[in-house]
């Protein structure tokens, strides 16, 4: 067992993990963040994304011994303490940019990332960036237009909600 | 005029907070003190003779509590089926047993033959990898008509063939559709494949079971649409457990879209095992396990024939398809192909004679099922294919031809058994014709031509049966179930209320839409309504949700109770105003005597109920809580006008959808917002459907695509903004609200659309292909404009 020592959302996190759990893994069921969903076994559909020194992983894809001593984000540490929404999660919600919610962690950190280089996708870019992130409810409508709102942009002339 | 508040208004979503926060309660999300893991070992072969399994150097592993094997299983009953089909000639579906886990024989890949139980996951998988199994390998039979031929391997040894029924609907009329087709002016025939998927929720299916040895209670969270379905399927048909003696939790659910629908073989599993061990077994799906053990979709071959007369009028459609069972029955498997299909096979069209003939076939793949649409996406695939190939052969218009057969009068009764209530489906082709602007589509063209592309538009007209269904009707045509809604409707003594409901929500709002339907009927805000659902322990009764049938079934159960609260609640305010309960009205939250300025708050209402102070004890019970059963008299006839228009490279055959608009009649709306939230998402699985997605198998029954490296799901580059419009509406005629449904309207009214604007486009450059099969890759599209 290897002793791994990560800031989750600003905190102090430790725990004993094996050479080989993941760090979707350890935040699940170490440390009992379960926002962070594993959709997949292949690093395909994105659900687990968080973020690591601030850059958008896959934590299904990053084993956890190799987060030891980062910073690491996830969706529970979004909203404000009091419980507001940040300007992604409040434009999803206002957007409808989710039904079942599983995917939509991951939307949330990876749009997240998005923004932060990019501050004013275009909605090419938007559906490019989400290439890594599989949504089946939504057809993708909703979250590409949330983004665009997030980011400041007028959508009120994209099609009916 | 969009409302602000009630029915009618796009609330936001109230259950988006804790999605959107992390702190969403998906069944994976639950640890039970104690629990075990189980991890299953599976079949990598399509078809063996299981000759012996060895688990004794797996025992030995460290971690490990048990190993289950079929041996096990042998004293409880098989996974049962819901639905038994009668053949053309009266008989019996052939049915086969469905062992929890394989006994004897093998017959997919991914049917469970062992179950390591271990205190950790990582364990269960290791000794799993331990366990030797000597299973010698059987021909497998994975196309439906090589599995009808003489002598071919037999799916089930018990069994007389590989057929599990040969269905004709209606068998009365075959004779008369054989006449008109032959005397016809003109028929069109079409062969297709209606493409195997895999419904791909984004949650993966987990199920934990737990047992308490001092009540005797079991437990089981699991990945369901309809928790009270899995309580009766499970209890009283595998393990024999009493109703009262098992909790069935289903809490929030990652999308279901049908394949959480059935009951599985390791819901029972896990279940069984947590009595046995006397501790709670967890079991979570990888996507890989989900793949070959979730149950599949569509996978149809069909040929269909549509006769018309010197005018173009349809007079006859007939249609042979062979439906794929897979390697055993899943809950509703028998009833897709056949009631869910055969009865929608009129469209929206007056065709005076339709005989469908379906074949159901057995072969050594995953159980097909459910998947959103269910059957009628077959249907509406079939016939708004082959229209459109009439029209191009006798030159006239699509839509006009769509147009001049039209069903206009209703009620209209089908020569296919069911009787639309109403619908005007000029209407919503009028609507679409404004919204896709097929004015300017020449020039569109021309602008994709001067660019080297090709571009085509594509119609569907679609109609489907929702709102699933009156039980007396399914109980004849084969269902082993009810299919009625239950609601309970609680108010507490400070006039909240609390709904407890029997459908299930797996994204669809509930918590949302339900709310603003009682808050209308009252005149209180919606904050004040709290939804429950998911759990069999505090919901008395339950049929779930699939269908598209939550509000037009649990909706009207949940208005029925609520009626009965009303009717209630005017006789005690009548009392304390000392009148006629007869003159009480109930407006914004306040019960007035009519023609007085007397009125009495519903709060105070409520609270009498409760604190029965001056109340009329001689004649009312205390209290305020009603329940209502719904049973609806018909289905609900949803139907649309969809336009999808796509431009194709002619150097590569890759097909990019540019414009899909979509006119829906749903009836009434509770809430636009989520409704049009649940059309752009069928439209993106029918997209999927149309251009990406295909459950493939090589003919030794491996599975092929078991990934999402090799199964194309749709992502946001693939797709376009979606145009959606819910204007034209014929309110359902049956139900209490007016809705008719609209979960698989996208999904059913979308491939059509899309693979008609591809030929449009194909044979608007010159090539004169009549039809591709999905999913329309760049390489079949490719070649079909070389052929
Ligand atoms: S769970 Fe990480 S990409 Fe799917
Ligand atoms: S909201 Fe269900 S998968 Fe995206």
């Amino acid at each position: 067992m290897i002793q791994v020592k990560m800031t989750v959302n600003g905190k102090e996190k430790s725990g004993e993990v094996e050479g080989r759990t993941l760090l979707a893994s350890f935040l699940r069921d170490t440390l009992g963040l379960t926002g962070t969903h594993v959709g997949c076994d292949t690093g395909q559909c994105g659900a687990c994304t968080v973020h690591v020194d601030g850059v958008a992983v896959k934590s299904c894809n990053m084993l956890a011994a190799e987060a030891d001593g980062a910073s690491v984000d996830t969706i529970e540490g979004q909203a404000a303490p009091d419980g507001t929404l940040n300007a992604i999660q409040q434009a999803f919600q206002d957007h409808h940019g989710l039904q079942c919610g599983f995917c939509t962690p991951g939307m949330v950190m990876s749009a997240a990332a998005l923004l932060k280089d990019n501050p004013r996708p275009s909605e090419a870019e938007i559906r490019f960036h989400l290439s890594g992130n599989i949504c089946r409810c939504t057809g993708y409508h909703n979250i590409v237009k949330a983004i665009m709102a997030a980011s400041g942009q007028d959508v009120s002339a994209i099609a009916a909600e | 005029m969009p409302k602000d508040s009630g029915i009618g208004a796009s609330d936001k979503r109230r259950e988006d907070v804790r999605f959107l926060t992390g702190t969403g309660n998906y069944t994976d999300d639950i640890n039970m003190a104690g629990q075990a893991y189980v991890h299953f070992l599976r079949s990598d072969v399509a078809h063996g003779r299981i000759n012996g399994i060895d688990t004794a150097a797996a025992e030995a592993m460290p971690g490990v509590v048990r190993i289950f094997t079929g041996a096990d299983f042998e004293a409880v009953g098989g996974i049962p089926c819901g639905w038994q089909v009668t053949d053309r000639h009266g008989n019996p579906m052939q049915e086969p047993r469905h062992p929890v886990l394989a006994h004897g024989k093998v017959r997919h890949v991914g049917d469970p033959i062992a179950a390591v139980v271990a205190e950790t996951l990582a364990q269960a998988r290791d000794a799993a990898e331990a366990i030797k199994l000597d299973i010698e390998d059987l021909p497998a039979v994975v196309d439906m008509k090589a599995a009808l031929e003489d002598g071919a391997p037999k799916v089930h040894d018990d069994l007389t063939s590989n057929l599990c029924y040969d269905w004709g609907f209606v068998e009365d009329n075959k004779d008369a559709v054989d006449q008109a087709i032959r005397s016809a002016a003109h028929v069109t025939t079409l062969d297709l494949v209606n493409n195997r998927l895999i419904a791909n929720p984004m949650e993966p299916r987990v199920a934990i079971g737990a047992f308490d040895r001092a009540s005797g209670e079991s437990t089981l969270y699991t990945t369901s649409q309809n928790p009270h379905v899995i309580r009766l399927l499970m209890g009283a048909f595998v393990l024999g457990i009493p109703e009262h003696k098992l909790r069935v939790v289903s809490p929030d659910v990652g999308g279901g879209f049908g394949s959480k629908i059935f009951h599985y073989a390791e819901e029972a599993f896990c279940t069984f095992a947590a009595k046995a061990i006397n501790r709670p077994v967890k079991w979570t799906a990888t996507r890989s396990e989900a793949f070959m053990s979730d149950a599949h979709g569509r996978d149809h071959v069909t040929r269909i024939e549509l006769a018309l007369d010197g005018d173009n009028n349809f007079t006859a459609i007939r249609t042979e398809t062979l439906a794929n069972m897979g390697a055993y029955l899943s809950t509703f498997a028998p009833s897709v192909p056949t009631y869910l299909h055969g009865t929608l096979m009129a469209g929206c069209y007056k065709t005076p004679n339709i005989y469908v003939n379906v074949k159901a076939v057995f072969t050594n793949t995953v159980p097909v099922d459910a998947y959103r649409g269910a059957g009628r996406p077959e249907a509406s695939y079939q016939l708004e294919r082959v229209i459109d190939k009439a029209a191009r052969e006798l030159g006239v218009d699509p839509i006009a031809l769509r147009r001049q057969n039209f069903i206009t009068e209703f009620p209209y009764a089908t020569p296919v058994a069911v009787e639309y209530d109403t619908g005007d489906y000029n209407a919503t082709m009028d609507t679409l014709e404004k919204i896709a602007d097929f004015g300017g589509f020449a020039a569109r063209r021309a602008a994709s031509e001067k660019a080297g592309k090709l571009r085509g538009l594509g119609i569907n007209c679609y109609i489907e049966a929702c709102g699933i269904a009156p039980s007396s009707l399914v109980g004849q045509l084969g269902a082993r179930a009810g299919l009625y809604e239950s609601a309970t409707v609680r108010v507490n003594a400070t006039g909240g209320l609390v709904v407890m409901t029997g459908s299930h929500s797996h994204g669809q709002g509930h918590e949302t839409t339900f709310p603003q339907v009682i808050a209308e009927m009252i005149g209180i805000d919606a904050g004040m309504v709290e939804i429950v659902h998911g759990d069999t322990s505090k919901v008395p009764m339950g049929l779930g949700t699939y269908g598209s049938r939550s509000l037009a079934v649990g909706g009207s159960a949940m208005v029925r109770a609520t009626e009965k609260i009303i009717a209630k609640a005017k006789k005690i305010a009548a009392h304390l105003m000392e009148a006629s309960d007869a003159d009480i009205e109930l407006k914004d939250g306040a019960f007035s005597v009519a023609g007085t300025d007397k009125s009495v708050a519903w709060g105070d209402v409520c609270l009498a109920a409760y604190v029965p102070h001056n109340y009329p004890l001689e004649e009312l019970e205390p209290g305020l809580e009603e329940t209502a059963f719904y049973d609806p008299s018909n289905f609900t006839y949803p139907a649309g006008a969809y336009a999808c228009e796509v431009e194709v490279d002619p150097e590569t055959g890759q097909v990019t959808i540019e414009r899909f608009c979509a006119a829906d009649d749903f009836g009434n709306v509770v809430n636009p917002m989520i409704v049009d939230g649940q059309v752009h998402g069928g439209i993106g699985q029918g997209i999927g459907q149309a251009l990406l997605e295909a459950c493939a198998y090589d003919e030794d029954g491996q599975l092929l695509s078991a990934s999402y490296m090799d199964y194309a799901m749709p992502r946001a580059g693939d797709v376009p903004f979606y145009k959606v419009d819910h204007s034209s509406s014929t309110p359902c005629t049956h139900n209490p609200l007016g809705v008719k449904g609209c979960g698989e309207a996208g999904a059913i009214g979308s491939p059509p659309a899309v693979v008609n604007a591809v030929i449009d486009a194909l044979q608007s450059g010159g090539s004169k292909v009549t039809h591709i099969d999905m999913p329309l890759s760049p390489s079949r599209v490719w070649a079909a404009m070389q052929a």
